[in-house]
């Protein structure tokens, strides 16, 4: 539990990068939203064994995460977290799927390993680009983003606040399970019976919090209308960036460059 | 500005799980005045307050802010009205950093950005967080969280200022800061507080919460003087109308304390 606690801290600290300033910092929070929208839809529209195709697309994140001035490390780490639970996804595809599509001299590669492969590629670069998005606009700029794009103000707002509960489930969480250990005296947990009645507290006390939370938020004017500080408009350089980044997605999309790039090198050499 | 009377009728207030936190509680807080409310743990001080603004919903009775009955309709007025610090901090810090977090009142009153940004910087200047306006509110001291919820409220300049124990958790500096700034405060005042001295010093007028109810209403002086209502409601007189153990007068003056401004200096 207190290593969920420390993970949950750390998307706090997503959201706290947001507060930087940079080129991409500053353009209007639609066009991230948009141009994010955009990649994940192409890498998402893949056929399951496709591979090499994907590689290109990661020049996105490279480039926002170098103009960004996002540290690297901690977006690569926050994307590592994820990876059990695409493992667990994925794990099966090479037991189901044998045959073989590909064949590297004697080294027969089945289908199988080439989907689980395309996932694992797939899941970082959409869960990469979903934090980049964060570390660059901040979650309640992406919300009022997607409000002003068109989305019911309902779902931005519960949205925004399915956000916060993460984080005031982990902090619960995180208090509770410090309790517990600090009473169960160095033994190793006080059995299921304790760790049950815990989990109960834990989702009853979570529940009390958000309410007390919505409280604040009310008490302070808030009416469901998100209000961002850094006010912006969508200017030229917006339009550049969306459609600039869109172009090359959709090219990218449909030609396979890996593939000619491989090509060209390969007719290079014979 | 007689619109700023607070008036609480017959409020009674049962919890979901049973508990009857507030049995039958009236008062009348007119402008200007400042009011501290006290009582026990779980005398129901808190719940009280919390009705102050529509936080909680009345089991029964009526409360009026300003001649304005608290209903659905006229809450967002009203919470325009009152500012409330709630007890525990946390509940009330919620966006990514302390600016974020005073800004949020201001931004949704529909404050122009400029207006926003001086307006954040005053009222942090003005609790002694100018330093923090950066840092994630997760990150702060006790202390430190207090002092940015108060000024949280303070952002959004309300008419009348309710707290649920503000001097909690600040160290000495802090808490003579806040008094001053309360006492400075020309708007009606409404707080809770086991500091005790602080009442004597801030409030003309207390209120003995007992078990969910009123049990005495007046002059801070009458109250802290009545020695078997003290000693009913679990409570005692405040330090300042105490003895001084180092002078070795007894509990002298009973009738007329120290005034606020005289403090004693016994140190080594
Ligand atoms: N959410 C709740 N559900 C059920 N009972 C509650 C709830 N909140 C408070 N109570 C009960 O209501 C009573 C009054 O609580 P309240 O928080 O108002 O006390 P208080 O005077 O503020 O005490 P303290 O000085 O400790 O802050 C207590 O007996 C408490 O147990
Ligand atoms: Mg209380």
């Amino acid at each position: 539990m207190a290593s969920i606690n420390k993970a949950v801290l750390d998307l706090k600290r997503l959201d706290l990068l947001a507060n930087n300033d940079s080129v991409i910092h500053r353009l209007d929070a639609r066009a991230k939203v948009l141009v994010t929208c955009v990649f994940i839809l192409c890498i998402v529209s893949y056929d399951r064994y496709e591979l090499s195709a994907l590689f290109p697309f990661f020049i996105f994140p490279a480039v926002l995460i170098a103009l960004a001035g996002l540290p690297p490390l901690f977006i690569a780490k926050k994307i590592a977290l994820l990876c059990p639970f695409v493992l667990v996804v994925g794990i099966f595809n090479p037991v189901f799927d044998r045959e073989v599509l590909v064949n590297l001299g004697p080294l027969g590669i089945s289908g199988g390993w080439i989907s689980f492969a395309s996932i694992m590629v797939r899941s970082i670069l959409t869960v990469g680009a979903a934090f980049i998005l964060v570390g660059v606009t901040g979650f309640t700029a992406v919300c009022q983003a997607l409000e002003r794009l068109g989305m019911p103000q309902v779902f931005a707002v519960q949205l925004l606040f399915l956000y916060r509960y993460i984080f005031v489930l982990s902090e619960e969480g995180g208090r509770a399970s410090r309790a517990r250990e600090l009473r169960s005296c160095g033994r190793k947990g006080l059995g299921i019976r304790s760790f049950s009645s815990m989990i109960g507290h834990l989702l009853l006390r979570t529940w009390q919090r958000a309410e007390r939370i919505h409280m604040a938020m009310l008490a302070r004017g808030f009416t469901g209308q998100f209000h961002a500080y850094r006010q912006s408009s969508f200017g030229k350089a917006e339009l550049l960036f969306v459609l600039g980044w869109s172009a090359l997605f959709v090219f990218l999309r449909i030609n396979n460059v890996s593939r000619h790039l491989g090509t060209l090198i390969t007719g290079l050499f014979t | 500005m007689s619109h700023h009377i607070v008036e609480v009728k017959n409020l009674r207030h049962v919890y979901s799980d049973g508990t009857v936190a507030l049995k039958d509680v009236s008062f009348i807080i007119t402008h200007g005045e400042s009011v501290g409310i006290i009582g026990a743990n779980g005398a129901g001080k808190s719940t009280l307050l919390q009705h102050l603004n529509g936080s909680l919903e009345p089991t029964g009775g009526s409360i009026h802010i300003g001649h304005t009955p608290l209903s659905k309709g006229t809450l967002p007025d009203i919470r325009r009205t009152v500012g409330m610090v709630f007890q525990d901090p946390d509940d009330q810090l919620f966006m990514p950093t302390v600016f974020d977090d005073v800004a949020f009142g201001p931004l949704n009153l529909g404050y122009a950005t400029a207006d926003v940004e001086q307006r954040v910087t005053e009222v942090l200047e003005l609790v002694g967080a100018g330093h923090l306006r950066d840092k994630p509110p997760y990150h702060l001291s006790g202390g430190e969280k207090k002092r940015v919820a108060i000024a949280t409220v303070l952002s959004m300049s309300p008419d009348i200022l309710v707290m649920d124990e503000p001097t909690n958790g600040l160290d000495p500096f802090a808490r003579r800061q806040l008094m001053a700034l309360m006492r400075d405060f020309e708007h009606t005042r409404i707080f809770t507080s086991h500091d005790l001295d602080m009442v004597m010093e801030l409030c003309d007028r207390v209120i003995v919460l007992h078990e969910g109810e009123v049990r005495a209403d007046g002059p801070a002086m009458e109250i802290f003087g009545n020695d078997k209502l003290l000693a009913e409601c679990r409570l005692e007189k405040p330090l300042s109308m105490q003895g001084c153990p180092v002078c070795g007068g007894g509990p002298a003056r009973v009738s007329r304390p120290h005034p606020p401004h005289h403090h004693h200096h016994h140190h080594g």
